[in-house]
């Protein structure tokens, strides 16, 4: 009786175990669980996609790439100021103007900023544009190509950095110069004599809505600041534009401490429909300029550059009703308007808070005439009459601020490395989440937009360290994506970028996918040496010019065999791809060639000029995999010595071996 | 006995988890998304402005105070910075309790207030400072600085050393910064 009891207790025991043990089996801890709930949340199944693009700028490398949300898979690598051998991007004969300046050809620029166009304020999907930081310039990218349409040197500009962003239905793109200098005919100054004869430029690009075409409306010429960033205002505010100045010290060396003596700097807020005014009332004072406008033109599939020779100018302290200072402390980075227009978020970038000001009361201190003061005559509204309220401690220098559709901002702090949410209306902080490492700028989807999709906030890193594999001293740079659908952000994937991913804007694929082209119609190409199917392929000797049209379709070069060419002439290859399917583009390239490749994609003719250095056979092939027969998509240029009396003759498939 | 013994063996084959290596390899990591960049294993590269402080036997106070303030990370971040260092003698020159008294959860803010008062975004080496310099501190208060005879005072506290780190400059300090009291 007595065992049988404790062999009751026993087995109860032992099943009592048993269920411990099977507990230990489920599911584990919390961590374990948010883990494989982010990974999820990142993951795009293999053939599915990704809900957004990311189009973001390449900062160093001059590019912009584009990316796939919320997986982080890289698309493509998108050229824009820079040439790019990969594709022959500046290299064919055909895109090296777009690269054309008032100073020459250059080959290169610092990308900052993007801006997606907008229609009622909201994305439409139509066309990307980016700033060249260092020699002053705009572009367009056509996002039915994923190609570089236009680029716009931006003249009395010292650095194009307050750039490209633009207004609420896409009417104008900005470009404020980061360095004020000296304009006009009095250039060759004192660098001391800054505060007297340094200037700031604010060009207002006007975008034409049927194909986008950008040409300088006007420029304001304002103090000399150092203009940083600028958001256009919307609903309410759209009329206006709201710039960040710092250096309003007006220091001209060792800007590191000299430029951060001010308690405050300035927001200027510019009444550009007012601006519109003058101009169309005659007021704008035509002054000489030189500045380079360069198009790409589909038909042709080539780019024409035109030297532009003026440009009209306002200056603001002859026109007082356009430009008003809101001083902002310190030193103001990010300049950022809410979904609803209503508030302006200044970040001084040293400073340890964050004004708000609000639209609706600087309209009202504007009618109050309710001013602390002048700046060569600008009015500068007082700080507290403008401001909506201040963010308390947010975190350590405040940069830039994105928003989503319930109200609430995401900005990034780079000095403490993190995103901060809180609430546009209360200036309650709700959120913060670090990010790794040195965040510069930050996206939400349609973010800067009247409709944000505040799915995602994806953070841009300055400083990567140890967050990936090492790769000797240069490192990926890196993005974050947060989940921020929730009350808390949440980290579901690190990715590495190429260049420094600067600033990027997220737009819905259903924006942009459907309208996506997959090749150029043979039929439509009116390029001057398209040789539009095989017989119209041909070699044409003009001067010391030689102009081969050749064709590439799997798999073979027509002409394959060209005899004729001598030492001393430029052999100018314009390539054909006769495909009309979807993802066969044909490369072209020729041994020795002080060049680049060039991709051709089908349907499209593009050039490669090659100087020959020696005599003797020079093999050329197709570059890009396209068939099983790729390694015999190639061909021979027989180059004979200079006077040589070798006759010009070309063919493909002719055999007529001598014995 | 024995017989209970097998039960139990039997319990345990039947009970436990036979799927031990399944359940390893489906585990995921732990969401790990990293310690700051303070936590970045580097011995080669020169040391941040906090690896100094780290470094310094007369910085322990200050140390514990960052750490406390959570402030450990942002110093390691690209700053750039100049970090005023009050020595642990500085801190002990406080009235007693109050080192103590900042240290506790609920004094973040106002410990805070002071580490920030101690911090300037921007590297002022010494042949930048000249004798009556403003600085505009990160809790937007002026500091003032004075050179005498290439003698830097910090709102008069003495600099007595300094040191150049990675990202930023540190002056040792013989007083710790008062900020003035909050508006």
């Amino acid at each position: 009786m007595k065992n049988k009891l404790i062999n009751r207790i026993l087995a109860t025991l032992v099943i009592l175990s048993g269920i411990v043990l099977w507990q230990s089996c489920k599911p584990k801890a919390p961590t374990s669980v948010a883990m494989g709930d982010a990974a999820t949340r990142s993951f795009v199944p293999p053939g599915k996609y990704d809900e957004f693009y990311n189009i973001v700028s390449g900062g160093f490398n001059g590019q912009m790439a584009v990316y796939g949300i919320p997986s982080g898979r890289l698309f493509k690598i998108l050229p824009v100021f820079s040439v790019f051998p990969e594709s022959g991007y500046g290299y064919s004969e055909e895109t090296k103007p777009m690269l054309n300046t008032s100073h020459g050809f250059i080959p290169w620029d610092d990308l900052h900023h993007i801006a997606l166009s907008t229609t009622k304020g909201e994305h439409d999907g139509r066309w990307a544009f980016g700033n060249a930081n260092n020699t002053p310039r705009v572009a367009r990218i056509n996002m039915k190509t994923f190609r570089t349409e236009e680029i716009l040197e931006i003249p009395n500009s010292g650095g194009n950095h307050s750039s490209p962003f633009i207004t609420e239905n896409t009417e104008y793109l900005v470009a404020g110069t980061r360095f004020s200098i000296p304009m006009g005919n009095n250039k060759d100054v004192p660098i001391s004599s800054y505060k007297e004869n340094f200037k700031g430029s604010i060009s207002f690009v006007k975008i034409d809505p049927k194909d986008g075409h950008m040409n300088i409306a006007f420029q304001l010429r304002t103090p000399g600041f150092n203009y940083d960033l600028s958001r256009a205002g919307k609903g309410p505010s759209h009329g206006w534009f709201f710039f960040s100045c710092y250096n309003t010290e007006q220091a001209y060396t060792l800007l590191e401490v000299n430029a951060s003596q001010k308690d405050k700097d300035f927001i200027m807020a510019v009444n550009w429909k007012k601006a519109e005014e003058y101009i169309a009332q005659g007021k704008g004072r035509v002054e000489k300029a030189k500045y380079a406008h360069n198009i790409y033109n589909e038909e042709v599939h080539s780019a024409t550059s035109t030297m532009q020779q003026e440009v009209t100018v306002l200056d603001v302290t002859e026109f007082p009703d356009i430009v008003y200072f809101i001083p902002c402390p310190k030193s103001p980075h990010g300049c950022d308007v809410d979904p609803t227009g209503e508030y302006i978020v200044g970040s001084g970038k040293l400073a340890a808070m964050m004004p708000v000001f609000s639209f609706t009361k600087i309209q009202k201190a504007i009618a109050d005439k309710d001013y602390e003061g002048d700046f060569n005559g600008i009015p500068v509204i007082k700080y507290e009459s403008a401001l909506h309220g201040e963010v308390k401690k947010p975190g350590l220098g405040p940069l830039h601020t994105e928003f989503d559709e319930k109200g609430n901002a995401y900005t990034s702090m780079f000095v403490s490395s993190e995103i901060v949410k809180w609430n546009v209306k209360t200036l309650e902080v709700l959120d913060r989440v670090p990010t790794y490492y040195s965040i510069g700028h930050l996206s939400v989807p349609g973010g800067p937009t009247s409709k944000p999709h505040g799915k995602y906030v994806i953070a841009y890193n300055k400083i990567t360290k140890d967050r990936f594999l090492p790769t000797g001293p240069e490192l990926t740079q890196s993005a974050q994506i947060y989940d921020i659908s929730g009350d808390k952000m949440q980290l579901i994937l690190d990715f590495p970028t190429t260049g420094e991913p600067h600033y990027a804007e997220a737009i819905p694929a259903s924006l942009v996918a459907p309208n996506s082209v997959k090749i150029f119609k043979l039929e439509d190409n009116k390029h001057p040496y398209a040789a539009i199917g095989e017989g119209q392929a041909k070699v044409v000797r003009d001067g010391n010019k030689v102009h081969v049209s050749m064709t590439a379709i799997r798999s073979h070069l027509t002409p394959d065999n060209i005899e004729g060419v001598r030492m001393g002439d430029e052999v100018y290859f314009h390539i054909t791809n006769l495909e009309q399917d979807w993802d066969v583009p044909h490369g072209f390239a020729i041994k020795g060639n002080a060049n680049a490749e060039i991709l051709v994609m089908p349907g499209e003719t593009q050039t490669l000029k090659f100087i020959p250095d020696e005599v003797g056979i020079v093999p050329f092939y197709c570059t890009d995999f396209c068939s099983a027969l790729h390694q015999e998509m190639s061909g021979y240029l027989r180059v004979s010595p200079a006077g040589s009396k070798t006759p010009l003759k070309f063919s493909t498939g002719k055999i007529e071996e001598v014995n | 006995m024995k017989h209970f013994l097998k039960i139990l063996l039997a319990a345990f084959v039947v009970f436990s988890c036979g799927q031990q290596t399944t359940t390893t390899t489906n585990e995921q990591p732990a969401l790990a998304p990293g310690g700051g960049q303070s936590t970045v294993v580097d011995n080669e590269s020169a040391k941040d402005v906090v690896r100094i402080a780290v470094s310094s036997p007369d910085h322990t106070t200050l140390v514990a105070a960052l750490k406390a303030a959570e402030y450990v990370d942002a110093l390691s971040n690209a700053g750039p910075f100049t970090v005023f260092a009050p020595t642990n003698a500085a801190f002990d020159m406080l009235p007693a309790g109050t080192v103590e008294g900042l240290l506790k959860p609920e004094s973040k803010d106002a410990l805070r207030n002071i580490l920030e008062y101690h911090v300037y975004v921007g590297v002022l080496t010494e042949n930048i400072i000249q004798d009556g310099m403003k600085l505009n501190q990160v809790n937007l208060e002026n500091v003032t600085l004075n050179k005498k005879d290439g003698k830097i005072t910090v709102n008069g506290a003495n600099v007595v050393g300094s040191a150049r780190g990675s990202n930023g400059i540190v002056y040792i300090i013989d007083q710790v910064l008062l900020p003035p009291p909050t508006k």
